[in-house]
Parts: C-alpha cells; sequence; structure tokens
C-alpha cells in the first residue's frame, strides 16, 4: 500500500543522510528545517488557540491577550460547557459507532465481490459506485428527508446512521477492493478446488486477512461521520432532542454568542477531543484511509 | 450489490423530485440564473475554489518537496501538517473566526494582532468581513486543512518513482532543479489529476467551513449556503433542488471522465 511506501523510503534515505555533509547541503538541510518549522507553527496556531483560551474562564480575558499562554489555568469554562455538551457527545457517539460498523461490514462484502469475483458489467457498477463517492451530500438532502418521512425514521436518531451507512458505502467499498487487489488470487482458487463456496471463502479466508484494512475504515467512518456537520443538522432539522456534537456545539459557538470566547473555545475544543484521540494514537491508520480512498494515491 | 441498488435509487429520488411538482420543466434553472442572489453565490464560489485549490496545491507541494527526500523528524512533521483533516469544520470555525477578527490597530486580535507586533501593519486586513478578499480570506481556513492531505497524496507520489531514475539523471549531470522540472514532476501528472479532483469536489460543496465561522453571511455565500437558506429560511424546496442539480452537475461533468479514465487505465495493467 500507498503508506508502506512512504515509511520504507523515509527509513532508507534517513541513513543515507548520515554521511558527512558538504556546505551546500548544510545549508539547505538548516533551510527546510526553518521552514518546516514555520509550517508547524501555522498548522499549530488554530489548536493553539483553542487549547490556550478553554483556560481562561467563561468569557476568556480580554480579547487581545488571547495569544498569551494560560499562566494560571482556569478551568471554570469546562464544567458548565461538558454539561451543556455531554448528552449530543453521547448521542454521536452512538450512531457514529452503529453507522461505522455498518458501512465497514457492507464495504468489505462489496470489496471481495468487486476485487474477486468479476462478472459481467461490474467495472461500469464499480464506476457508478466510484462516483457515489463525489455526490455531494446537498443533492440527496431532500430525496433522504422525504425517505426517512415514508419510513418514519425521522426524529429518531436512526436517519443519521442511515444517511452515512449509505453515503460511507462507495469509500468502505473502494478502500477494501483495493485491499483486497492485493491478496493473490491463488488462496481463493485453493480455496474453490477444496469445494469451498464463495460465501465460505469470503468469510473463512478472507475477513481474518482484512483486520487492518477493517481499523483503516473504521477510523474514516468514525471521523468523517463525527465530523459532518450537513446531515446532521439538515435531517434532524436542528431539534435539540436529537443534537449531536456538531449540531450543539454550532448552537453554543454559533452568531450571537461570539463574545463568551472561552465558553466557545472549551466547547469547540471538547468537541474535536475524540478524533484527535483517534487521530494521535491511530494516524498510521488515518493516513492510510486518506491515501487509498484516492483512487490512486 | 444492496448498496449498488440503494445507491442507484437514491440517483432516481434526486431526479425525480425536482420534477415531482408538477414538472415546471427547466423553469426553476432558468430562474436562478435571473436570480442575482444566486449568481452572487456563484461567483464567490468560483473565486473561493480558485484561491483554494491553487493555495493549498502549492503548500502542500512544498510541504512534499520539504520532506520528500527524507529527513530527520519526518513522521513528526508529517502528522502535524496532517491533524488538521481529523478536526471539523465547526469547531475549527472558532478558531478562524477569532484569528480573522477584523479589528485593527491596538484593539486588534488574532492574526491583526501578529501584524501589527510584527510591525508589519499593512497585512492587517479586514479578513472576511467586506466584499473585498472576503472569499480569499475565506480560503485560507480551507487551505490550512486540506494542505497536509496533499502533502500525503504528492509524498506518496514522490515516493512511488523508483530511485534509479534520479540516480541516472545524476550521473548524467543534471542539476537538482532539472531533475525535478524534467524527471520527477513528469512522473506525478498523474497524482497531480487526482489531487485537482479531490480539491475540486471539496471546493464545489464547501458548506461546514464557511457556515462554521460566518454563518450565512451574504459576502461569503456560496452555492451550498445559498441552498440551504432557500430550503430552510425560504421553505422553497424545488428551487433548493434545482441548486443542488447544478453542483451535482459541476462535479459531474469533471469526475465522471476521470473515473472512467482510472478504471479503463486499472483495467489495463
Amino acid at each position: 500500500m500507498s503508506i508502506d511506501i512512504v515509511d520504507r523510503a523515509a527509513s532508507k534515505d534517513i541513513s543515507r543522510n548520515k554521511r558527512s555533509l558538504s556546505g551546500t547541503e548544510q545549508f539547505w538541510l538548516t533551510f527546510k528545517y526553518i521552514a518546516l518549522s514555520f509550517l508547524t507553527l501555522i498548522a499549530i496556531a488554530p489548536i493553539y488557540i483553542m487549547v490556550a483560551n478553554s483556560f481562561k474562564g467563561i468569557t476568556g480575558v480580554s480579547q487581545s491577550a488571547a495569544w498569551a499562554f494560560p499562566l494560571h489555568p482556569d478551568f471554570r469554562a469546562w464544567g458548565p460547557v461538558w454539561e451543556n455538551l455531554r448528552g449530543s457527545i453521547g448521542r454521536t457517539l452512538f450512531f457514529v459507532v452503529q453507522s461505522s460498523i455498518i458501512s465497514a461490514i457492507i464495504g468489505s462484502i462489496n470489496g471481495f465481490v468487486f476485487s474477486k469475483w468479476k462478472f459481467r458489467g461490474s467495472n461500469v457498477i464499480f464506476t457508478t459506485f466510484l462516483f457515489g463517492m463525489f455526490i455531494p451530500y446537498q443533492a440527496i438532502m431532500i430525496p433522504l428527508t422525504q425517505f426517512n418521512h415514508w419510513t418514519h425514521l425521522t426524529g429518531s436518531i436512526y436517519v443519521l446512521v442511515f444517511a452515512h451507512v449509505i453515503y460511507g458505502i462507495p469509500i468502505c467499498t473502494l478502500i477494501f477492493r483495493n485491499y483486497y487487489a492485493a491478496i493473490p488470487n491463488e488462496i481463493i482458487e485453493a480455496g474453490r478446488v477444496d469445494g469451498a463456496s464463495m460465501v465460505r471463502i469470503f468469510r473463512t479466508i478472507i475477513l481474518p486477512l482484512s483486520i487492518p484494512c477493517f481499523v483503516v475504515v473504521l477510523i474514516w467512518q468514525f471521523t468523517s461521520a463525527w465530523n459532518d456537520f450537513l446531515f446532521a443538522i439538515f435531517l434532524t432539522g436542528g431539534s435539540p432532542k436529537l443534537s449531536v456534537a456538531t449540531t450543539a456545539l454550532n448552537f453554543i459557538t454559533g452568531s450571537g454568542n461570539q463574545v463568551y470566547y472561552g465558553n466557545n473555545m472549551t466547547a469547540s475544543l471538547i468537541v474535536s477531543i475524540p478524533t484527535l484521540i483517534v487521530y494521535v494514537f491511530l494516524g498510521r491508520y488515518f493516513l492510510r484511509g486518506l491515501l487509498s480512498g484516492s483512487l490512486k494515491g | 450489490m444492496i448498496g449498488w441498488t440503494i445507491n442507484v435509487s437514491l440517483g432516481k429520488k434526486t431526479n425525480s423530485y425536482t420534477t415531482a411538482k408538477g414538472y415546471v420543466g427547466l423553469k426553476n434553472f432558468r430562474g436562478l440564473f435571473a436570480d442575482p442572489e444566486f449568481m452572487h453565490a456563484f461567483s464567490n464560489l468560483l473565486k473561493f475554489t480558485g484561491v483554494f485549490m491553487l493555495g493549498t496545491l502549492i503548500s502542500g507541494l512544498i510541504m512534499a518537496l520539504l520532506l520528500e527526500k527524507g529527513i530527520k523528524g519526518e513522521g513528526f512533521f508529517r502528522s502535524i501538517y496532517l491533524y488538521p483533516m481529523a478536526i471539523s469544520f465547526i469547531a475549527m470555525g472558532t478558531s478562524w473566526r477569532w484569528l480573522m477578527d477584523s479589528a485593527r490597530g491596538d484593539k486588534a486580535t488574532g492574526l491583526n494582532k501578529i501584524f501589527h507586533l510584527a510591525h508589519l501593519d499593512f497585512l492587517q486586513s479586514t479578513w472576511y468581513s467586506s466584499e473585498k478578499g472576503a472569499m480569499f480570506a475565506m480560503a485560507l481556513p480551507a487551505i490550512w486543512q486540506m494542505s497536509g492531505y496533499i502533502m500525503a497524496l504528492f509524498l506518496a507520489g514522490f515516493r512511488g518513482i523508483p530511485d534509479d531514475l534520479r540516480e541516472a539523471a545524476r550521473v548524467d549531470g543534471a542539476s537538482e532543479y532539472k531533475i525535478y522540472r524534467h524527471i520527477l514532476f513528469p512522473q506525478l501528472s498523474p497524482t497531480f489529476l487526482t489531487v485537482l479532483i479531490i480539491l475540486g469536489h471539496i471546493s464545489m460543496k464547501v458548506f461546514d467551513l464557511i457556515y462554521g465561522i460566518s454563518s450565512k453571511s451574504y459576502v461569503t455565500k456560496v452555492l451550498a449556503i445559498y441552498m440551504w437558506q432557500v430550503i430552510f429560511d425560504y421553505q422553497n424546496f424545488a428551487k433548493g433542488a434545482a441548486i443542488a442539480i447544478i453542483i451535482l452537475l459541476l462535479i459531474a461533468i469533471v469526475v465522471i471522465p476521470y473515473l472512467i479514465y482510472v478504471v479503463k487505465t486499472e483495467e489495463q495493467k
């Protein structure tokens, strides 16, 4: 997979760099580090602002001092904000976990069919699938609300489970297909010779091999469903009973409440923590999902 | 297979819903192009797309070039550049709203404050609150968020090129610049194409980011925001659906040929 290429090449090159460097090379290396550090500063500035200001009480100190480091951490903003968001975060966790698992399972079955069980027209169908990845949310929101209305899903959190499962299928299928494409056909042939059905081959041979891929897909789905705002606000109609992390956050930080910077930043931070934790601990899989989700990474 | 059926059925429903309201033909679409607010949102979107794509492409490429040869701490820098992808626009919007506060001089906050302190007052900007340059300001957070992703794509592209090519050119006496210009970049053209497609389609449907920062403000309105307003505030579903279809078409024009090309080349392998 692409990411493995990334890592392998990196480790090799580092060892090569160990020989003594000429003057110009030294200069370029220094230049590179300066440039990299500068970019790092830019990259972390917004999150720094968020963290720093969440420790400055509810209203924050004067706005112009917001760059300052919180020397005397003040946790007052955290309690009320957490109380405020707790319900929504729990609800988000509930639907995100379900939708990720369901779409991962469907994705693995589809991926298997597309990579190892070619049939007439499977390419056309696969292309259609891929296009599904690019369909903007906007284009299916109206029919989706209609559909939910018919099926009496409206008003329950399952509208979001359903939406994210549907939306997740193309990308999950793609990731699984690329993964399965690397599994040699001989394994499947061998299974067939032994008289196993395709379903059985899938269950006993392919599934145990796909654990890493499941991790990739689950993380990917988790992050995108957690961070989704458009579906959340559209399908729940902004009803507070169904608020999820992002909509609840928008309710707190939305226009009219802009004075309470400390409060807003804390809320934003709390909502970001779950995906950040996933990223910090499983970043390698996250990157892999990104790359294999881009067709020809 | 279940997935496919659902997928297609969704497509059908999309189309039938726009015509379900007693078949007004293309009236909704014609109405849109006569609607100054729609045209405003459309031109905003084009501006945003231009700045966003160019900016992200350049900064992602720079990051990849800096890291490409393998450097100590690469993993660290890579994860720092990529983390914005893991956070929602709605959450980051809070930070960016503050960073791009339009107050100037001694009252300045955010980025303006930094420029003020660095005696670069001429760089202070009204950011997204005035018509001029609003979409440029809006593109900044987007660039910030997506650059790491583009970096990862380019990095994977660079690493996919066999080292022998580089060595051979070096033996032939090519300068580093020439190696990039004539050997590495041509090899990367599929990556460039992928990057452009990904950025383009993200840009066309941008919503969260702008909604998170400036809500429904007029100066930063794009198609997705306008559609939202049309549906929720004006309750005009047919018009909203028409906007949605336009967004879909904008994406489809570019993406469908690309996908066919990708699947075909994969076939030949």
